[in-house]
C-alpha cells in the first residue's frame, strides 16, 4: 500500500492536534506510527480509518483520494479494518456473533457462508474454544485477538491498529503482538500505532515518528530507531 | 432458604400483621352487601385492563418519539421534546385530565371519554418513558458507536444491532416500574367519569356504606394486573442478562 498524507490538519475546539502533517510512504506492507502520547498518532489513525474527517488536508490511499462525506466514508470503512485500544467488542454478542455481524449485515454473506468464513481465523489463532463466550468471559488478550479477527475476517485491504496492547499486561501483550507478527507473515497490510518499540522495529517496513501534530522523522525502522539524529526523536528513545 | 420459600414467608408475615391490625379495629364486616355488586367490580376491572393495555402501547410509542426529539440536534425539535416532558412531568395528572377532557377535547369535538382518557394517560406516562429511553440510549458508550461505524454498519443498523439490544437491558426495570404506575394512575380517569375499576368501587361504597369491603377488592384487582407486569420484566431482564 501507498499512503500520501498532505497538509493534514485536525482541531478539537481550540486544540490543534494535527498541524499540517505530511507523510508519503513507499509501497509498504506495514507502517508503524510512534511518538509521545498526545502527539497526534491516534488522531491520524482515526482519519486514515475513515472514522473522523480532518478540518483540512487530504489523504490518498493507493492513489485514491479519501472522501469527506459520511456515505462515501462508510463505503470506504467497509474495505478496511480497525482495531481499538479498548477492543470495543459488542458486549451483548458472543465472540462468534461479533464476527458474524459485519459478515452478514455489512458484507451480505449468508449465515452459513459467514460461519465458514469466521471459523478459519478462529482456528488459526486458537480462539475456537472461546467462540461462544461473551466478551466479559474473555481475558484482555483474548478480547483483543477476537477484535483483530473481527477487523480482518471481512478481508480488508488494510488494518488500522490503535495501540492494541496498551490496555494489556505483558503476557497478554506478547500474545497479541505474536498474532500481529503472524498477520505480517500472512501478508496483511497494516498501520499500527504502538509504544512497543522493539516490536515496532521488528515488524515495521516504515516508521513515522509523530509529535506536536507533525511527522518529525520518517524512514525504515533502522533509520528511525538507530540512526535518527533529530534531537526530539533521540531524546524520546533515550528514555526507553 | 430458597427464594420462593423466603417470598412465601415474607408475604405470610405481612398478611399476619395486617390481619392483626384489622382485628383490633371495631368494624362490622358486610361482605354480603358488596357481593351483590360483584358484576360492577368485574366490569370496572375489565375496563381498567383495556385502558391500561391501550395506554401501555400508546405511551411506549409516544415515549420513543419523544426520546428521539430529546436527542435531536435540531434545536426546535429538541425544544418540543423538552417542553413536553417538563410540562407533563411538572403538573398533576388530575389537572391534565380535567383540562384535556373539558377544554382541549371539547374544543376539538372529541367526545369519547375512553379515547380522551387513554390519550391523556399515554401523554402523561410517555413523558416519563421518554426520559427513561433517553437515559438508556445515552448510557451506551461512544466507543460502541465507533466500533459499529468501523465495521461499516449504517446508523440504522447501529441502532438495531448495537444500541437497542444494550439499551433494552438498561431500561427494562424502570420501564416496568413506569408501567405499574400507569396501571394505578388509570384510577384517576374516574374524574372524567370513565367507568373504570376505581369509579365502580367508589359507587359500590356509596351504595352499601361498606368502605373496606369496597376498597379491599380494588387493591387485589390492581395487584392482579401489576404483579404479572413485574414478573414479565424480571423474566425479560434475565433473558437479556449478560455481564459487561
Amino acid at each position: 500500500m501507498r499512503l500520501d498524507v498532505h497538509s493534514l490538519t485536525q482541531r478539537f475546539g481550540n486544540t490543534t492536534v494535527l498541524d499540517g502533517l505530511h507523510l508519503t510512504t513507499g509501497d509498504v506492507q506495514s507502517l508503524v506510527l510512534v511518538g509521545p502520547s498526545g502527539g497526534g498518532k491516534s488522531t491520524l489513525l482515526r482519519i486514515l480509518a475513515g472514522l473522523d474527517v480532518p478540518v483540512a488536508g487530504r489523504i490518498t490511499f493507493d492513489g485514491t483520494l479519501l472522501p469527506n462525506d459520511e456515505t462515501a466514508l462508510r463505503a470506504y470503512r467497509k474495505t478496511v479494518g480497525t482495531v481499538f485500544q479498548a477492543y470495543n467488542l459488542f458486549p451483548h454478542l458472543s465472540a462468534l456473533d461479533n464476527l458474524l455481524l459485519p459478515l452478514i449485515h455489512v458484507h451480505g454473506l449468508s449465515p452459513a457462508q459467514a460461519l465458514a468464513r469466521a471459523q478459519e481465523p478462529l482456528e488459526r489463532f486458537q480462539l475456537s474454544a472461546h467462540a461462544h463466550k461473551r466478551p466479559a468471559e474473555l481475558s484482555g488478550g483474548q478480547k483483543q485477538r477476537i477484535a483483530i479477527v473481527r477487523a480482518m475476517v471481512v478481508q480488508p485491504r488494510c488494518l488500522f491498529l490503535d495501540e492494541p496492547t496498551s490496555a494489556l499486561d505483558p503476557e497478554m501483550t506478547a500474545e497479541v503482538l505474536e498474532m500481529i507478527s503472524e498477520l505480517k507473515l500472512l501478508g496483511t497490510h497494516f498501520v499500527l500505532v504502538t509504544h512497543e518499540m522493539s516490536f515496532a522495529k521488528r515488524v515495521a517496513d516504515e516508521v513515522a515518528f509523530i509529535d506536536d501534530g507533525r511527522v518529525l522523522a520518517h524512514g525504515s525502522a533502522a533509520e528511525i530507531f538507530d540512526r535518527c539524529d533529530v534531537p526530539r526523536v533521540k531524546a524520546f528513545f533515550a528514555f526507553l | 432458604m430458597s427464594r420462593r420459600l423466603a417470598h412465601i414467608l415474607v408475604v405470610a408475615v405481612f398478611a399476619a400483621l395486617i390481619a392483626l391490625a384489622f382485628s383490633r379495629v371495631d368494624y362490622t364486616w358486610n361482605w354480603a352487601g358488596v357481593w351483590e355488586y360483584r358484576q360492577k367490580f368485574v366490569q370496572g376491572w375489565l375496563t381498567t385492563v383495556g385502558l391500561s393495555l391501550a395506554a401501555l402501547l400508546a405511551s411506549s410509542l409516544i415515549g420513543s418519539v419523544a426520546a428521539l426529539l430529546l436527542q435531536s440536534s435540531q434545536p426546535l425539535l429538541e425544544a418540543v421534546g423538552r417542553v413536553y416532558v417538563e410540562l407533563i412531568r411538572g403538573t398533576p395528572l388530575l389537572v391534565q385530565l380535567l383540562i384535556g377532557f373539558y377544554v382541549i377535547a371539547s374544543a376539538v369535538g372529541l367526545e369519547n371519554r375512553f379515547v380522551v382518557g387513554v390519550l391523556v394517560l399515554s401523554l402523561f406516562s410517555g413523558a416519563y418513558m421518554a426520559e427513561i429511553f433517553r437515559g438508556g440510549l445515552a448510557a451506551i458508550p461512544k466507543t460502541q458507536i465507533d466500533a459499529a461505524r468501523a465495521i461499516g454498519l449504517s446508523p440504522l443498523q447501529t441502532l438495531r444491532f448495537v444500541i437497542l439490544p444494550q439499551a433494552v437491558r438498561l431500561v427494562l426495570p424502570p420501564v416496568a416500574g413506569q408501567l405499574v404506575s400507569l396501571v394505578k394512575d388509570s384510577s384517576l380517569l374516574s374524574v372524567i367519569a370513565i367507568s373504570e375499576f376505581t369509579l365502580n368501587a367508589q359507587e359500590v361504597n356509596s351504595f352499601t356504606y361498606s368502605t373496606l369491603e369496597s376498597y379491599l377488592p380494588l387493591a387485589v384487582g390492581y395487584l392482579i394486573l401489576t404483579l404479572p407486569l413485574s414478573a414479565l420484566s424480571r423474566w425479560l431482564e434475565a433473558r437479556f442478562l449478560y455481564e459487561t
